[in-house]
């Protein structure tokens, strides 16, 4: 309740301040002193909130450098009292771990070209194109958000076998290539951005199919984006279709491997170090992929279509 | 794939008709044909693959509709639902244990994550980037790599324990800590046993003070990882949303000289509606599901209070042989899961605005603004 009144707060604070900056003269004195006071307390309050979601990250790094009991004794201290790569040096030389890499992204590739390419399709006939059956196929679509994963773990794994693609590449991830939530988000998206483009260009004759490769997808930019990075990120961080699909020790993927750290397999003791140090350096491409995207998010549809 | 790539080819040679329905038709289901296929292939044949073993007495031994494979009717569910046993008493347990992880995760994860939107989405913010890769990180990384360092950050000597130490407070044991938070508060005023009238009666098994129990210390070290890991990518899709939103209907209302308070809850609001309808639908859905973060932590420890459904189900199945039973727990679980969405659907319904609110806007109704809204 009371983050709600917050972010009210916040927003009236901003529209004043926009109100400030277009407004002529009059009034200006006044609210500038108003808009210097409400821009320190909203960066003070991003800041903090910035900390909290950085600093535990921050302490996963360090503590990877860090020996197993000087990580018991300072486990907020972000600089290791002795630096060593004991951590890593056992994960890449004495561990599969770089197996589980190399199956994380071949898988996490594939999916997310996948998804993009089948997601946008059907979010893009759902949301524009008319034809029978499609409030059905919706429908059946949200029912099919709503199926809980686990209840599939049992019988996936029996298609999967049925279909001769059990410990291969394929059965990891062709059921992986198409998400209901993705064609979701993307018919949301369609909905949301003016058809005249669209209807411009199927009075100038351009197929269906054109109209959405060409004039469509470009303008569903900020979506896409959202489902790359939906994407890659679901299937890299996937890990209950991997523990079905495969058992062969060298289709492991990263989630399935570390899980299996955490759990003990490879260590004696809590081996902290060892546990952090391969949760940080799987997170390292999503994060990558953020970096490289992240400019592009900010663009908008607006403008495509003057009125 | 095939079908897919054939989609140009096809929607060039129909005749050039304008706007033809049927060409669009053929196309329209050209296009959501790979998705259906894929979906029923791993998702519709696999669930009636599990309703039929969920009523059958499957051991996991060769194909489940060999002719060893009876149907043995509701025989599971009953066990669960009214069999009295352990069976019974676990599944209680673990939907107790959900239900109090989705009531709290669901609507905090959506507030944080708008709030966050909205600060970040601010048009004359500085920094604007730095704050939206600060909070969009934690969602980049996996549930596994994030459990593992909450294990470390929330153990006994972990860092949340130090950073307390530093407040004169004394942390938990949490990941060991089986108390319910809200008998935890019922401790503090000397209730420590329920009335008998909540004692003595059971649902599922478990009696219903203990219903009442709140989410375990442990649980509630998985709450707050929930809400730090999913705000960043809801926090997107409201970005997203508010970037579509263009400026003209703020700018008339603005003229018509609403506040900023005003503009955020009648305007702003109003038209995210559907992307809030997403954030919920997929924060209610992805709740109930709590899997991953068990599989690699607490694996239901300590003293069931971090057993969800999902995990059960996983474990009666694979763990224990009863497939029968691990079935039915999904399904019981999907049944839940479909009531809550098509309930919250209702719920956030566009209902037409009553007269008795209308009122209150009548003097404004005259202006230009009313149009711009409507439309």
């Amino acid at each position: 309740m009371s983050t709600n009144a917050s972010i009210a707060d916040v927003t009236a604070a901003g529209a004043e301040i926009e109100t400030a900056d277009e407004r002529v003269t009059p009034l200006k004195p006044k609210r500038t002193k108003a808009f210097f006071a409400s821009s320190i307390v909203i960066y003070l309050i991003l800041v903090a909130i910035a900390v909290l979601y950085i600093f535990p990250f921050l302490i996963n790094i360090a503590t990877s450098f860090k020996t197993e009991s000087d990580a018991a004794a300072d486990p907020l201290s972000l600089i290791p009292q002795t630096w060593t790569t004991a951590a890593f040096r056992t994960l890449f030389i004495n561990s599969d771990f770089p197996t589980w890499a190399k199956n994380s992204a071949i898988v996490a590739v594939f999916v997310t070209a996948g998804r993009v390419f089948f997601d946008s399709l059907a979010g893009y006939a759902l949301a524009r194109l008319t034809f029978r059956g499609r409030n059905v196929i919706f429908a059946c679509l949200i029912a099919v958000m709503a199926v809980p994963s686990v209840v599939l773990l049992i019988p996936k794994f029996l298609v999967i076998n049925q279909l001769g693609i059990y410990d291969s590449y394929a059965g990891m991830i062709i059921p992986l290539l198409v998400d209901a939530a993705g064609v979701f988000i993307m018919k949301n998206f369609f909905e949301s951005i003016p058809a005249s483009v669209e209807e411009q260009a199927a009075i100038d004759g351009a197929g269906t199919f054109r109209i959405f490769w060409s004039i469509v997808l470009p303008m569903a930019r900020p979506a896409l984006i959202t489902i790359i990075i939906l994407s890659f990120q679901g299937s890299w961080n996937e890990l209950a279709q991997f523990i079905i699909s495969a058992q062969n020790p060298a289709l492991t993927t990263l989630t399935k491997g570390v899980a299996s750290l955490a759990s003990g397999s490879l260590s004696a003791g809590t081996q902290y170090p060892l546990k952090l140090a391969a949760a940080a350096i799987m997170t390292i491409p999503v994060a990558v992929m953020f970096f490289i995207f992240q400019k592009q998010i900010m663009n908008t549809s607006e403008g495509a279509v003057k009125e | 794939m095939a079908i897919s790539l054939r989609a140009p080819g096809r929607s060039n040679q129909a005749p050039q008709k304008k706007r033809a329905p049927r060409r669009q038709g053929i196309a329209g289901w050209i296009f959501v044909s790979p998705t259906l296929i894929i979906l029923g292939l791993f998702l519709l044949i696999p669930v009636l693959m599990a309703l039929w073993v969920s009523f059958s007495d499957w051991s996991g031994n060769g194909s489940p509709f060999s002719a060893g494979v009876h149907f043995i009717g509701t025989k599971n569910y009953q066990q669960l639902l009214s069999g009295g046993g352990l069976a019974e008493t676990n599944l209680g347990t673990s939907l107790r244990n959900n239900a109090w992880y989705v009531l709290l995760v669901v609507p905090i994860q959506t507030a944080v994550s708008l709030f966050l939107a909205v600060l970040v989405n601010r048009a004359v913010l500085r920094g604007r980037g730095f704050f939206r890769t600060a909070f969009y990180f934690p969602s980049v990384t996996s549930s596994v790599a994030i459990t593992v360092l909450w294990l470390f950050l929330f153990s006994t000597t972990g860092a949340v324990n130090k950073a307390l130490s530093y407040f004169g407070l004394h942390g938990p044991n949490w990941f060991n800590d089986p108390n319910g938070l809200v008998h935890i508060v019922f401790g503090w005023f000397g209730v420590h046993t329920g009335p008998a009238a909540l004692t003595q009666h059971t649902a599922l098994g478990v009696s219903w003070w203990d219903w009442l129990a709140g989410p375990s210390v442990a649980m509630t070290a998985f709450i707050i990882m929930a809400v730090f890991t999913t705000s960043g990518t809801f926090m997107l899709l409201f970005i997203a949303a508010l970037q579509n939103l263009g400026g003209d209907v703020q700018e008339a209302a603005m003229m018509d000289g609403a506040n900023g308070w005003q503009r955020f809850w009648r305007i702003t609001l109003p038209q995210l509606r559907p992307t809030l309808f997403t954030v919920l639908t997929l924060g209610l859905i992805g709740t109930w599901q709590i899997f991953d973060q068990i599989y690699t932590g607490t694996k239901g420890a300590p003293e069931n209070t971090t057993l969800t459904p999902s995990y059960l189900s996983y474990t009666s199945a694979f763990g224990n042989q009863e497939w029968g039973q691990g079935a039915a727990i999904a399904f019981i679980l999907f049944i839940i899961i479909v009531v809550l969405t098509i309930l919250q659907r209702a719920v956030l319904r566009e209902r037409r605005v009553s007269k008795r609110r209308m009122r209150q806007y009548d003097p404004s109704l005259q202006s230009t603004s009313s149009k711009e809204l409507s439309r």
